[in-house]
Order: C-alpha cells, then structure tokens, then sequence
C-alpha cells in the first residue's frame, strides 16, 4: 500500500490562515468563578442525611403496617419494639446479654484475625505457604460455620469454646484470602522499594505490604466481621443456655419461647443496631483515616 | 592504583569500526577502579515459557560523579542491567562491584527511583516519605534525618507540599519526591530506571533541567536508563550504548560538554546522530532499500 493511496487528493494545498494574538475576553459576566451549592443542595448530597431519611419512612411503614394488622403476637408495632428496647435496656437485661455476646465476638474475632496474620505472613514469604493457606480457604471458606457447631459441641461442649471455635473459623478464612489478595496487588516498585532499603522478613510485612494492601485487608476485617457477628448470634440460638448468662442470641431464643413477640423484635433490633454502628461507625472511622486519606479509595 | 591511574582519560571506545568483531577495541592499560564496576555481566531471567537473556557480557565502569547514562533499545536489558546493580537480580556470569565490594542483595548504599509513581508510599506524606528509607536504615536518625528531609525537600522545591499525600501531587512532584527520598539517603550511586518516561514532554524537560541542577550542587553519582537519546545527551557525562537483544556494549560515549545550552548545535546533533547510527544501524539499511525501491 503505498502512501498516496492513504492520503486525501495530493496536489491539494492547507490554505494559509492569518495567525492571531488577543486579550482574553472579559469574563466578569459569570459572576462569582467559584459560588457555593445552596443549602438544600448541601443537605441533599449529605449521604447520612439521606440515610436517615430511608430509616424513618421504613419506621413509618412498618407501624402503619402494624397497627392496620393489630396482631401483636405476630407483628407487634414499631413503637411497642422500641418500648421493650428501652425497658430491656433500662433494666440491664439487653445490655447485660450483649455484653456477654461482645466477650466471645472479641474473642473469637481477635483470635482468627492473629491466626490470619501468622497465616498470611507465612504464605506471603514462602510458596509452599502460600499452596497451603490457598488449598486451606479453599476447603474451609464454602464450609458454613454454624455447620462445625455439632462438632464444636463435641469437641469443647456447651460454652464459650465452641462459640470461638466457630467465630475463628467464620473470620479465618475471609480474612487470610483478602489480606493474601491486598498483599498479591502491592505494587512490584514499590516491594522493590521496600527491599531497597532493606526492608526483609516481618518488618518487610508490617512496612510495606500491610499499608499497601491495607484496602483489601480492610475489606477483609469487614467481611469477617460481618461472618463472625452472624455466625455468634446463630450459635447462641441453638445454644447459650449453659452459662450462667447467655448472649443476644439467647435472648431471642428465650423471648420466642415465651411467645413475647415484641421482645424477639427488640432483640433482633439489637443485632441491627450493633452491626450498624460496627459497619458505619467504626470501619467508617478506619477507612476515613487510611485509605480514603493515603488516596487509595474513594 | 595510584592517581595518575585515576587521572588518565578514560577511552571512548566503539567507534574505531570494528562492526564485525565482537569485543570493542580494549586498551593495553589495566582497568581502571571505578566506584561501580561491572564486568562480564550476563543476565538472564525466565519467563513463563523461556529463559531470557537479557545483557550478554557487559563491561562498565562508573566513575564518582558520574552522570552515567545507560541507553539502548527497547528489549536491550538496560533496566535489567539497573535492576542488577541495584542488587534484585543475581547474575548469570561476571561480577557487579560497589566500592570494591561483590553486590549481593539490595541496599540503601544503592538507592533506586522507578519510572511508576507508586513507587511513592501512599500511606505516608511527602516528608514521611523521605523520612521513611533513612528512619528504616538507621542511617540517619531523630534530628539528623528531620534536618535532612526538610533540607532536601526544599531543595526540590515541594516545601509547601510537605505534609500532603502522594495521591494529592502531580506526576512531576511525585518524582521529585522519589528523587529527594533516594538523594536523601546519601547513596553511593543514585540509580534512575527511565525516571521522566511517564512524564508529559514539558514537565519532563523541567525534570531533567532540575536533576541537572542539583547534581550541581550536590555532586552525586548517577546511573540512569533512557531509550531517548535526546534525554542521554542532555543528562548523562557518560553514555553507554547496548545492542539491541540480548544488551551488548556498543559503545561508550563522553557527553559531559553537552547539555541543555547546547541543544540545536552542530556537536550535540552530530552525538545524537551518531548514536542514532549506532543504535539502528542493523534495522535502518535494509528497510531504507526498501523504501528506495518503492519509490
């Protein structure tokens, strides 16, 4: 193919433009460069506002609903729920249940996360780690905690070692593939870096590849957190009887037994609320003073 | 080695013809100490489906303050090379010397700068950055570093953007942050893997004219990958020209009088085209009959 062939006819020649050189022209007929959103605007684009916003209309409808049923034993209202809240609350009941819940979750959760970490630190430096832990998550994460229970049960009997046991399996494995994930995505210059100073070993892990990998880590408490919150509130259900006190699960249990309806809704409105304030207070905390700060989410 | 040793001019070799023998012409005299010495280097790294060789017995020396510009075609193993020095490669065959000593490993007597910006830690702000490598090799420390740090960053000009995080800089900035991390350091030699590459055209020139600048003031050693020849003529004193695939020495080329002032002369176009030669003179002469014939 030759090149005339390409180009447009040959013989044809750009016309000659006069060039120019100006002012630029006024540009005070916009007003303000730079003017601000009006208040409602503002109010509009605040993300928790519109948060708040949804919950009230669901509890707006969710008493409606309930008052135009009037069955309090199946459906008892959104203002008889929060009754009972606030008595079980009051009382210390509520609070002594979720504190019990809370030990065995911090437990558990801090024991997965350290077994995760010395997991994941030996997968990251050796191949033959890394073989292990991938075979390991395979097998373990479509394995549903609350299925170990029965064996829990057998293992370590009715108490708060079957409750870790399971909670340590709910958060191992989530959190040992994402954190294996983030520090896979690190960057090779900057590992280069690392190892340029003469970062090596555990400092290597805890210098470089924990803050680079941090958003998939991140991602990784949150899921396991997510897992192990469920994963305890189920386990109590079936049992939790044997301790003196039992967790919030318990109390669901025990208010069904009683046929208290209201009390089964405030219990499963505690299990909401903790996850809330959880997800959207505490993670919301760390992602805005990590990684939406370093730039690495958005 | 005594001084006079040291004194005499190094010869600029590969240009004596010699097209078709391998090695370049070598001078009678014994090698001359060099802060960095490479001798016989061959490298070779797998892929997934072949073991790549990527420089074949590369001789070099790199004096101090030097400006030593390593230039080749894409596929050379020039980046290879660096990697090498900085101690992330192990060699086939030959020896990597610093100061006389053997490189085994990566070090903070060889501090790299990469061509990518994530080279930056995003966790940490502009002076944690800096600070960061000297707090790490316990080169530096408490006061010392801080001063250093503060020193340094004012040199590259980023003294209001101190405590801001990489991702809220330029493309330019964030170099001139991984230039005055590595500088802070005090290194033995300074290695730059195509460090303006990803860099528009006019940052790029400003990022050269600045590197220049401070290796005025500071006198450092640099070792710097480029496959632009305009870029090894402004920056490098020195410029080592590798084959293409697998790198072999080419030649080595003095450019210590050519710089910025003098682009657009007769000399620098004359280096330039030289090079040029050098570099393409296997790919240029058949396509060039080709093209003969079609016309």
């Amino acid at each position: 193919m030759s090149m005339a062939t390409l180009g447009r006819s040959e013989g044809a020649m750009l016309a000659r433009r006069p060039e120019f050189e100006i002012e630029p022209i006024d540009a005070s007929g916009i007003g303000e460069v730079a003017r601000p959103l009006s208040a409602m605007e503002r109010i509009v684009n605040n993300e928790a506002v519109r948060k708040v916003a949804i919950l009230i209309a669901l509890a707006i409808v969710w008493e409606l609903y309930a008052r135009w049923l009037n069955n309090p034993l199946l459906f008892p209202s959104f203002a008889e729920t929060v009754a009972t809240f606030v008595a079980d609350i009051s009382s210390g009941t509520l609070i002594d249940r979720v504190a019990t819940s809370m030990r065995s979750l911090i437990y558990g959760y801090g024991t997965g996360l350290a077994l995760a970490a010395v997991l994941t630190t030996v997968a990251v430096s050796t191949r033959f780690g890394t073989d292990i832990l991938n075979t390991l998550t395979a097998m373990f994460n479509p394995l549903p905690a609350i299925a170990l229970l029965p064996l829990a049960l057998i293992w370590f009997g009715l108490g708060i070692g079957s409750l870790i046991f399971v909670i340590v399996h709910s958060v191992l494995w989530a959190v040992s593939l994402n954190t294996l994930t983030g520090f896979r995505a690190v960057p090779e210059v900057l590992r280069m870096s690392g190892r340029n100073y003469g970062l090596k070993g555990l400092r290597y892990v805890i210098h470089i590849l924990i803050p680079a990998g941090f958003p998939a880590i991140l991602a990784g408490l949150k899921i396991g957190w997510a897992f192990a919150w469920r994963t305890l509130i189920a386990a109590e259900l079936v049992f939790g009887v044997s301790s003196r006190s039992g967790g919030l699960g318990w109390y669901i249990f025990e208010a069904r037994s009683e046929l208290d309806t209201a009390r089964v809704f405030s219990g499963l409105l505690a299990v909401i609320l903790i996850g809330l304030f959880v997800e959207s207070v505490i993670f919301r905390a760390i992602e805005k003073r990590t990684v939406q700060r370093w730039g690495m989410q958005h | 080695m005594t001084l006079s040793a040291i004194a005499q001019p190094r010869p600029v070799h590969g240009l004596s013809g010699a097209s078709g023998g391998q090695a370049p012409p070598r001078e009678a005299s014994p090698v001359l100490p060099g802060l960095l010495e490479v001798e016989g280097l061959t490298l070779q790294y797998k892929t997934p489906n072949h073991l790549v060789t990527a420089t074949y017995r590369v001789d070099c020396a790199v004096h101090e303050q030097d400006r030593y510009v390593i230039l080749g075609p894409s596929g050379c193993g020039k980046s290879t090379m660096l990697k090498a020095v900085g101690g992330f490669m192990t060699p086939e065959e030959g020896h990597i010397r610093l100061r006389g000593r053997e490189v085994v490993g990566p070090g903070p007597d060889r501090m790299m700068v990469f061509q990518e910006f994530e080279q930056l830690m995003p966790w940490k702000t502009v002076l944690e950055n800096v600070l960061f490598p000297m707090r790490i090799a316990g080169r530096f420390k408490g006061k010392d570093a801080m001063d250093r740090a503060l020193s340094i960053i004012d040199k590259v000009k980023l003294t209001k953007f101190r405590d801001v995080y990489p991702h809220m800089l330029s493309g330019g900035m964030k170099m001139r942050v991984a230039i005055a991390r590595a500088m802070a350091m005090e290194p033995d030699i300074l290695l730059m893997d195509e460090p303006f590459a990803a860099l528009d055209a006019l940052t790029r020139r400003k990022m050269q004219d600045e590197l220049l600048q401070l290796w005025e003031q500071v006198r450092f050693t640099l070792m710097f990958v480029t496959h632009s020849i305009e870029e090894a003529i402004i920056v490098g004193s020195r410029i080592l020209v590798l084959s293409p695939h697998p790198g072999r020495v080419r030649a080595e080329l003095d450019a210590s009088q050519l710089g910025f002032d003098t682009v657009g002369t007769p000399a620098f176009g004359a280096l330039s085209d030289k090079i040029h030669n050098l570099l393409f003179e296997h790919e240029l002469g058949p396509q060039r009959q080709e093209e003969d014939a079609q016309a």
